[in-house]
């Protein structure tokens, strides 16, 4: 049977399908343009000579009168850094500098201290949180507790920084007796309100999604609810826990704003957790305003960008595979 | 019909007068948005026809607008690079018009627990270098430096390093925080911290005198200080155009110049140039 051609429906479906190819595109220029302003440092990077010749003199208007002996200043002329491979791995971040020094291992070794603190402490909680309202809470607690731990993903991450600034680093520093007062540990609990409600809520759809069939057969041949819940559905889930903790990751690792206001932002190289850090993000948030535009520090900027992008993008993949092929495959012939 | 014809030519006389008001636009330094913001204000409430539209960003953001075009007057803590006069060159064929609009002491803060009093300009740079880290070396507890910094995009940052620092770089200990309010308020809650900035009044932070060298006397920032050029670390704070002002840029630069706007400098809290 021939379907009749309707006009009305013809166009709401164009519009939605032009709609979805929109927001396609954008996402492909958006990665086209950060690795174009990626792409100078690969190629030579000339520094184009300077047009102004030597015997001009910029001209001042309304020069003080007085001359009082201030210290003028004296602007030191930056050179344009060299972003070779070798000081793209070096071991300090100094891009307004002399000799700018544009080290990535800092930042990465920042990013990465930070996520693992706020992961250590978000996945366990997230991941048993989730456990105790899908299996043991009453019905009351968990129509309470849902929505309650997904408020506090709703928390601007300012917000979030602003209580670690203020409260959470004082707090810290009284009891652990640190030097530095805003540091990766600071920054990796703050983080980790953000990350725990992802984990949560990713976790708790997968643990409810494990078949009613298998938690019963188990409660039948005589397990207790315990044993069920740690030996039988959590095992069953673990492909969509494990997604939970990549996508808590990948979260972590993009944050800026909490990381940039608590984690004092200094581009030290340790392992040392009570350490301030400078993340990759908290780096391109706090420098991007301001840099020269076209600038190598601009690229480099924009190579960190690509760096993020790629890890993202990498987590959310692999979580992609494990929960639409593994957990679903799992459960399809229950 | 005839309504319609009235009403249509007082919208066009109502524009034509909008459009004839000069309007300035003012963009750059955070330091100094402030006091763009108090000048202009008081010139406008003078100036009923001059319309001055005042934005911060930080002074590199000033002069990428000046470079761009999109801003007539660009407020900067730190002179113009030189690749940043390259570019004006390139895009207009000159390298701007520098206008010393104001003076600016930079102080140096301690928590109000510390004992250390003063300190002199080679102790500063030992310290913020990376050298000294410990208050002992400089008369103070047997204690760790906290170092608070600022952003590397902030004038103030620049101005240190260049002035201070000899150009060499910040030890990579130093917390870069966002704007001076945050240094004060990380230094009132961390007894062994050392920070950078203008002139503030805070509780818990006391500003410490600076020496030239360790023979000459110490002298607080204060407006006395900073004028007479006693205080060691002063700067100016610059304003810059595209070409030499002229009309109501130039009437209004004149009048930052004059009596009446430094006055104002004053008042905000910063120090005359004249």
């Amino acid at each position: 049977m021939k379907r009749k051609f309707r006009i009305g429906e013809f166009l709401i479906e164009q519009a939605i399908r032009s709609i979805a190819f929109v927001s396609l595109a954008m996402i492909v220029l958006i990665i086209i343009f950060v690795f174009r302003e990626t792409f100078p440092i690969f190629s030579s990077h000339n520094a184009a000579p300077s047009v102004i010749a030597k015997e001009e003199v910029q001209e001042t208007y309304g020069e003080p009168t007085s001359s009082s002996s201030v210290s003028a200043n004296k602007g030191v002329d930056a050179v344009e850094g060299d972003a070779s491979l070798k000081n793209l791995t070096g071991r300090e971040w100094q891009p307004v500098s002399g000799q700018p020094k544009f080290g990535l291992i800092p930042l990465i070794v920042g990013s990465l201290k930070v996520t693992l603190i706020a992961i250590l402490i978000a996945a366990p909680f997230g991941i048993l949180a989730a456990l105790f309202t899908s299996v043991f809470a009453p019905r009351w607690a968990q129509e309470l507790m849902k929505p309650a731990i997904e408020i506090l993903a709703g928390i601007p991450s300012v917000v979030i920084g602003f209580f670690a600034l203020i409260v959470l680093a004082s707090f810290f520093q009284n009891v652990f007796g640190y030097t530095y007062r805003l540091n990766a540990f600071v920054g990796g609990v703050a983080l980790s309100l953000a990350v725990m409600p992802i984990i949560y809520t990713i976790t708790e759809d997968a643990l409810t999604r494990v078949p009613k069939v298998m938690t019963e057969a188990s409660l039948a041949l005589g397990a207790t609810k315990w044993q069920t819940a740690l030996f039988v559905i959590l095992p069953a889930a673990t492909p969509g826990v494990f997604a939970a903790v990549l996508l808590g990751i990948g979260r972590a690792f993009g944050e800026t704003m909490i990381v940039l206001m608590a984690t004092g932002n200094a581009a030290m190289l340790s392992w040392n957790l009570f350490e301030p850090v400078r993340s990759m993000t908290a780096t391109i948030g706090a420098e991007m305003a301001e840099v020269v535009f076209g600038d190598t520090h601009y690229n480099v900027l924009f190579l960190i960008g690509s760096i993020l992008f790629a890890f993202a993008f990498t987590l959310n993949a692999i979580a992609e595979v494990f929960i639409r092929q593994r957990l679903m495959k799992r459960f399809e012939g229950i | 019909m005839k309504k319609l014809a009235l009403l249509t030519l007082t919208a066009l006389v109502l524009l034509g007068s909008v459009v004839s008001a000069e309007s300035i636009t003012v963009k750059g330094s955070d330091t100094m948005v402030i006091l763009a913001q108090r000048w202009a204000e008081i010139y406008m409430a003078k100036h009923p026809g001059t319309v001055i539209q005042v934005t911060g960003g930080g002074s590199g953001t000033g002069i990428s607008a000046l470079v761009n075009g999109t801003t007539d007057i660009c407020n900067s803590s730190r002179p113009m690079k030189k690749g940043e006069k390259d570019k004006l060159k390139i895009r207009f064929n000159s390298l701007g018009v520098e206008i010393k609009s104001a003076k600016d002491g930079l102080s140096i803060y301690v928590n109000e627990s510390n004992p250390v009093k003063e300190l002199t300009l080679d102790q500063i740079k030992k310290i913020y270098t990376g050298n000294f880290t410990n208050w002992k070396q400089v008369g103070g507890p047997d204690a760790k430096i906290i170092l608070y910094s600022r952003e590397n995009n902030s004038g103030t940052y620049v101005y240190m390093k260049d002035n201070v620092l000899g150009g060499e770089d910040f030890s990579p200990s130093a917390q870069n925080m966002p704007g001076t309010a945050a240094v004060v308020n990380a230094i009132a809650k961390d007894k062994y911290g050392v920070g950078y900035g203008g002139a503030a009044y805070a509780k818990g932070i006391r500003m410490v005198g600076v020496k030239k060298d360790a023979s000459s006397p110490a002298y607080e920032p204060t407006a006395e200080n900073v004028k007479s050029g006693n205080y060691p670390i002063s700067r100016y704070l610059f304003m810059y155009t595209k070409s030499r002002p002229t009309g109501a840029m130039k009437e209004y630069i004149d009048w930052i110049l004059s009596s009446e706007g430094q006055e104002i400098v004053v008042k905000v809290g910063y120090f005359p140039v004249k």
